[in-house]
């Protein structure tokens, strides 16, 4: 469970976020949506205390994140940038284990773990001795799951986890996300501008715009009860899903 | 030649002063033991004779004596004196007046009045004048009919290439322009380097020196002096004045040379050394035999392979390697650090970056002069500081850039998984940059490995020493015995750090 509780930020004039409050409970996929520029990824770089918000606090499982306390509390939550942010110095595994081996956690329990993720990500146990660039961009994004899930985490960030790759790996990878995440039982926030991906994913949504939330609520609830006249006009603009398409 | 000093050191200095002062680990005292009486001599064939029979006659009155010869200029054998890294040198009175004491007197008198103050002296006038003249062809001065320096105006496309210090110094070129209103504009070249090119018809006139060796065997003619410019040139020993208390016995000895060298004496031996062969030690313990002192030495010289792996190679080699590697050790501990904080600091990038790169545009005899006095003691100390100084640039330059170039979700990413900043510099960002660092380190290996000639000039040693006597002795295979090995050492030291970036950079960054 993250909250956020009335936290702002901006940049000199230019205001990213407005004073915001949301929580993100366990166990359920939360999918931040909106156009670009909207502070989606400005919400989870907040949320990992990679930036320090001008006034509000961020909460994790009921501990306020703070600038001396946010490189351990990153250890619980697992976050995975776009593109994935793999070190090409190191092999997948390398990546995966850089973290559990800078902690000293047993090379038996970490080696366990490693195959219990690689499992998980359906992702052939022999590719992770190569190096990142060796790696399709679907692997390099299973790779970057299990580098994010390797401390086992209770919450886990994605930023467009989908974004840079080709539309067939794209939908295996999607129907692959949704198991794993149904697996996890963990919370999962995923920011995205895909409407489809959105719908794919979420069992809430979160549709922001010029650093505000519009709306939040199921899928349901933002095409039967839209917040304001945008949430039906972002939503018609991406008509894709089938059920979309009917709106 | 009898160098001149360069003062362009000047500006550097204020920006070399922090830098150096932080240096304490360089400061290894390469000063010798305290009853050796050390003599210099400058980068010129008498200069060595004069020193080597300076040394062997202190020897022979049972006093423990070294030779440092063939240092640099006269800035740097100065500066060498005052610090006390050495005791004495030959010199002649018209430099000492001009360039040292910036005087016209060259009496010795006069000469001892400016120099006490700085706790030296000037004695033992040996018994040859040795000075300043221009010559040229002796074909080409009939065909011409020039006979005195005054004559060349009316030459005004004669083409004059002069040593670098005679065209600065105020008693060589700018004088002598003034003085017999000449039309040339002359270009700079090593003293070493003059005969051959007025040999082979890329100059006609040239500067030498009245005892030089080489007027016979190139057919030169010298020009007269009708208007009396060039001073007195005696040759006379600089000293500490507490030499005569320290080595009573090497003095009494010394001041017994007083007028026993004249000026065909002084050609002869110049010639036995330049056109003979003959080693400096030999020809002056030949002379001090004949005069009733030590014993003959032999002739040198076989093949070029044996100079080349004459009986010094060994001692070179193994000076120059520590030259380098010391120096390149010091700048990467030194150098990486500093790039790091040059990359986590914009604010300090500039400062940082500008002070390494200043440095760089700093001559390096220039270096060597201002560091002598700085460190109190010439040879090793004063090499490794400038060679440490002009390896920093590249490694610095390479680590800050390389850390800067790290794609900025890297950065990101290695923050997210929750790496301390120590942890994300070892294991992320120094491996991501580490081609570049190498890249840098090998750039410094391997101008060490040229710069290090240098090291010759202040008696450090290494393959300098052969290309610095090669190219006064205009011996162009003692010259290659030098550059030779030192070109060969650049390759291997490309080669091996080719074999370190294929252990070091992970194989997941090569392209």
């Amino acid at each position: 469970m993250i909250s956020l509780k009335g936290v702002a930020k901006s940049f000199g004039s230019l205001q990213v976020l407005a004073p915001t409050t949301l929580s993100f409970p366990s166990g359920r996929t939360t999918v931040v949506i909106g156009p670009s520029g909207c502070g989606k990824t400005t919400l989870l770089r907040l949320m990992l205390g990679l930036m320090t918000p001008d006034s509000g606090s961020v909460v994790l499982d009921g501990e306020v994140l703070t600038r001396a306390n946010a490189q351990t509390l990153r250890h619980r939550i697992g976050y995975v940038i776009q593109e994935g942010g793999l070190f090409p110095h190191l092999t997948a595994a390398r990546n995966v284990t850089l973290m559990a081996r800078f902690l000293r956690r047993g090379d038996e329990d970490v080696a366990r773990r490693c195959a219990e993720l690689a499992e998980l990500v359906q992702i052939p146990y022999n590719v992770l001795d190569r190096y990142p660039r060796d790696l399709s961009g679907g692997q390099r994004q299973r790779v970057a799951l299990m580098r994010a899930l390797m401390l086992d985490p209770p919450a886990l960030l994605m930023d467009e986890p989908l974004g840079a790759l080709d539309p067939v790996t794209r939908h295996a990878l999607q129907a692959d996300l949704k198991n794993v995440f149904a697996r996890l039982a963990k919370t999962v926030v995923l920011v995205t501008h895909d409407m489809h991906e959105a719908a794919h994913f979420a069992d809430e949504i979160v549709l922001m715009r010029d650093g505000k939330v519009i709306q939040r609520g199921t899928l349901d609830d933002l095409l039967a009860r839209p917040a304001e006249p945008f949430v039906s006009e972002f939503i018609r603009a991406q008509r894709v899903d089938p059920r979309l398409a009917a709106a | 030649m009898r160098h001149m000093n360069r003062r362009d050191a000047g500006t550097a200095r204020v920006a070399l002063g922090a830098s150096i002062a932080g240096l304490g680990l360089l400061l290894l005292a390469a000063s010798a033991p305290a009853d050796e009486l050390v003599v210099g001599s400058k980068r010129f064939t008498e200069s060595y004779i004069l020193g080597e029979i300076a040394t062997q006659t202190a020897q022979a009155a049972g006093q423990p004596a070294v030779h440092r010869q063939g240092l640099g200029n006269t800035a740097i054998l100065f500066e060498a004196l005052k610090a006390g890294g050495i005791h004495l040198y030959p010199d002649y009175t018209g430099t000492i007046a001009r360039e040292l004491l910036k005087t016209e007197a060259t009496d010795l008198d006069s000469l001892n009045r400016g120099l006490r103050p700085l706790g030296l002296g000037a004695a033992v006038k040996l018994g040859f004048d040795n000075t300043y003249a221009l010559a040229l062809p002796e074909a080409k001065a009939q065909k011409l009919n020039l006979k005195t320096i005054g004559d060349l105006r009316q030459h005004p496309e004669l083409r004059l290439g002069l040593s670098h210090e005679f065209l600065h110094r105020g008693d060589g070129w700018p004088g002598l322009k003034r003085t017999y209103a000449l039309p040339q504009s002359p270009r700079g070249l090593d003293h070493g380097l003059a005969y051959e090119a007025i040999a082979q018809g890329q100059i006609d006139v040239t500067d030498i020196y009245s005892t030089d060796a080489k007027i016979e065997k190139y057919r030169l003619r010298v020009l007269e002096d009708d208007k009396h410019f060039f001073p007195e040139y005696a040759a006379v020993f600089v000293y500490r004045l507490d030499v005569p208390q320290r080595f009573p016995g090497a003095w009494a000895a010394l001041t017994g040379l007083e007028g026993r060298i004249d000026e065909a004496a002084m050609i002869s031996m110049n010639a036995e050394a330049e056109l003979g062969g003959k080693s400096f030690k030999a020809i002056a313990g030949e002379f001090l035999a004949a005069k009733g002192g030590a014993v003959s030495g032999r002739k040198t010289g076989s093949g070029w392979l044996a100079l080349l792996f004459g009986p010094d190679f060994w001692r070179l080699t193994r000076q120059h390697l520590m030259l380098v590697f010391a120096s390149l050790a010091a700048a990467v501990l030194i150098g990486v650090p500093l790039g790091i904080w040059a990359a986590r600091q914009p604010l300090a990038a500039q400062p940082i970056l500008g002070s390494v790169s200043v440095v760089q545009t700093v001559p390096s005899l220039a270096l060597l002069a201002f560091l002598i006095p700085l460190l109190g003691t010439i040879g090793t100390a004063p090499a490794l500081v400038a060679l440490f100084l002009y390896s920093l640039l590249p490694i610095v330059r390479n680590t800050h850039s390389g850390l800067a170039d790290i794609p900025p979700q890297l950065r990101e990413s290695a923050r997210a998984l929750g790496l301390p900043p120590g942890a994300r510099l070892r294991l992320v960002e120094l491996p991501l940059a580490a081609r570049s660092i190498l890249a840098g380190v090998k750039t410094s290996a391997v101008i060490n490995v040229g710069t290090a000639t240098i090291a010759a000039f202040i008696g450090a040693g290494g393959y300098g020493e052969r290309i610095v006597t090669g190219l006064a002795l205009n011996d162009n295979g003692m010259l290659l015995a030098g550059a030779v090995p030192a070109a060969a050492l650049a390759l291997l030291v490309q080669v091996l750090f080719d074999a370190l970036d294929r252990r070091l950079i992970s194989p997941g960054l090569r392209a």
